[in-house]
């Protein structure tokens, strides 16, 4: 007890010394949490609206389906599975039928994916209902990117082109009823939504399909032949490595802020012990040990780590939580980067992640602190009286 | 009596005679004697339409039937020493400025060639018309003041690129002078006009064309026979990948 008064009365006897030490490490702490928050948010924030919009509970991909291949689609597509059939009529799954296509918005030739889905899925977070309108034209859905990009407005007709199975061209006009806002630009760069059924009449493909998204709650995954099932695991890799590429960016940035405090306090350190020479003399003539007075100097070192989690707590608990609450906004580039951060990244810190930062700064800031201590383990206090050190 | 007997029997077997040569299917039959050739040599020019700019490609091409065909592009300077090969049902192109040789994959032969409204695909098609439609015709037209039977063809199989289309024939040098390719919906999607004839050895060769694509905005691309000779002896060496670099 008399160990931590002493360390606690000596460190804030050093003013400001002191706190512009607890003021850089806390700057790390903060920057360190803050950082990692928006790691972890971005990999949840993308996660959670890729599985609700795009992957479900994972998918059957049909076998010559490869979505890094656009010639795959063409080939790519199969009679739905009867072994899933009873699934999908239970809206447990649903079948998507991809094939490629081309319009002509300002009478410019453009490629794209012309996808057919069921109007009345419930699966993926995509407003499709209004696919359920039947006029005499075909009902179609873009996304906001694919409206911007070939200035297309809802009730605009388009013609679209695409081949039937056989090969043979067709074109029809399409009437554009919904554009709808998601940040996964997988389900809207380039593409065209359309009610599955016409899709498979139009294009002579009865029955068939590309894909088949499962619904969340499917525990039972049985194997079909000629269709291949993506997990979850498998279809967010790419998001994985990202966010990992990204942390470990993120990391050697918190790191040379780490080393700068610590170099801060071990300078300090080291700075105390050659000027507090005759007071460790007397300290240890009043009877306290060199392992003691090792203690005492490493403990001082530790309570820069204490304050600073304490002093970062003061100003970093308001503001990162604000960040928490508003996000972050992201510049327009970011959405060209495949991922669907949106507009605004919202930081999520866990328990843990505070735990496990304040621990490993407390650890780090311990180690550094104790270093220049071990000069005194070979100190004589007839030495230090005088000034000296051995 | 027997003159009348005799004089109904030609009546109705010169009826019948008009009956089977006004036939869809033999004008086509006709067209496509009166249009293929064992061998062409080509020299053309491609006038394409743009956007901002009217670019000319100059290009001599070398025919083997309908199923081979080596094309070495002479002008602009961008595109000078570009070369194609089409053997069957694949296409080969020669970049001076990559040194490579390319295989237009599948999903590629949609695309334009040298952005004009043509495809390579339509580049690639059987041009046989008999072998690919059967025709019926229609009320005849006039065609640049040229009088013509009007055919409307229609798929005799199922893995065809057009469905439908309707050509105008000169009544008279059995060419194409018009020629409308629709989509399965009956959507028109691309439109060919000759706009000049040329007789060559003593037969009748398209001298200028535009082809467009419907669906696109644009005056559609200008296809301009320099000149044309058929029947040459053609060297196998030319229908093969090595000439590519050469």
């Amino acid at each position: 007890m008399l160990m931590l008064k002493l360390a606690y009365r000596n460190i804030i006897g050093a003013g400001m010394r002191t706190w512009l030490n607890v003021a850089a490490l806390s700057f790390a702490f903060v920057t360190i949490i803050f950082l990692k928050g928006v790691y972890n948010g971005m990999n949840d924030q993308v996660e959670r609206a890729t599985i609700d919009a795009l992957y479900g509970g994972g998918q059957y991909w049909h076998e010559r389906y490869d979505p890094y291949d656009p010639q795959s689609t063409v080939d790519a597509h199969g009679n739905i599975p009867e072994v899933l059939r009873p699934l999908i009529k239970q809206k447990g799954a649903v079948p998507i039928l991809i094939r490629q296509g081309t319009i002509y918005p300002g009478g410019r030739f453009r490629n794209i994916l012309l996808k057919g889905i069921d109007p009345q899925q419930k699966i993926l977070a995509i407003p499709v209902s209004a696919l359920a309108e039947r006029n005499r034209t075909i009902p179609a859905m873009i996304g906001t990117r694919m409206a911007k990009h070939t200035g297309l407005h809802i009730n605009d007709l388009i013609t679209v082109q695409w081949r039937t199975s056989h090969g043979t061209f067709d074109a029809r006009e399409v009437m554009i009823v919904n554009i709808f806002k998601t940040t996964v630009q997988e389900i809207d760069n380039d593409q065209i939504w359309i009610p599955i059924d016409i899709m498979q009449t139009i294009t002579e493909l009865p029955d068939q399909a590309t894909m088949i998204i499962m619904n969340k709650e499917n525990i039972t995954i049985p194997t079909v032949p000629g269709w291949n099932f993506r997990d979850l695991n498998f279809l967010l890799q790419d998001l994985h490595s990202l966010v990992e590429m990204k942390s470990m960016g993120g990391s050697i940035f918190y790191t040379i802020l780490l080393l700068l405090a610590m170099l801060a306090i071990f300078d300090t350190q080291v700075l105390s012990i050659w000027h507090r020479r005759k007071e460790m003399g007397t300290l240890m003539a009043l009877g306290m040990t060199r392992t003691q007075l090792i203690g005492l100097f490493t403990l001082e070192g530790s309570f820069h780590g204490i304050l600073a989690a304490l002093v970062g707590a003061l100003y970093g608990i308001p503001l990162l939580s604000y960040v928490a609450r508003n996000g972050w906004g992201l510049p327009q580039s970011t959405d060209d980067f495949g991922f669907a951060f949106g507009d605004r990244i919202f930081p999520s810190y866990s328990l843990g992640l505070i735990v496990g930062t304040t621990i490993l700064v407390l650890v780090i800031t311990t180690i550094v602190s104790f270093l220049p201590t071990k000069k005194i383990a070979s100190l004589k206090p007839t030495d230090a009286l005088k000034g000296k050190m051995t | 009596m027997r003159l009348r007997f005799y004089s109904f029997c030609i009546a109705v077997s010169s009826l019948s005679l008009q009956a089977q040569i006004v036939s869809g299917d033999d004008i086509l039959e006709k067209v496509d004697r009166a249009m293929n050739s064992k061998t062409r040599i080509v020299m053309s020019t491609m006038v394409i339409h743009g956007r901002r700019d009217i670019r000319t490609v100059q290009a001599q091409s070398w025919q083997r039937g309908t199923s081979d065909a080596y094309t070495e592009y002479l002008a602009p300077a961008r595109e000078k020493g570009t070369k194609m090969l089409k053997l069957n049902d694949m296409l080969w192109t020669y970049s001076p400025s990559t040194d490579r040789t390319i295989m237009i994959s599948q999903h590629m032969l949609r695309q334009s060639v040298m952005g004009s409204d043509l495809s390579y695909e339509d580049m690639m098609e059987d041009p046989h018309l008999p072998n690919l439609y059967s025709a019926v015709t229609s009320p005849d037209d006039t065609v640049n003041g040229r009088a013509c039977w009007v055919l409307d063809l229609s798929a005799k199989k199922e893995d065809i690129a057009y469905y439908s289309r309707k050509v105008w024939v000169d009544k008279v040098r059995y060419i194409i002078l018009r020629e409308h390719l629709f989509a399965k919906s009956a959507k028109l999607l691309k439109t060919v006009d000759i706009t000049e004839v040329m007789n060559v050895q003593n037969r009748w060769a398209v001298k200028s064309a535009v082809y467009k694509d419907v669906l696109k905005e644009g005056k559609g691309t200008e296809f301009n026979v320099l000149s044309i000779k058929f029947d040459d002896v053609l060297p196998d060496h030319i229908f093969t990948k090595a000439s590519l670099r050469r």
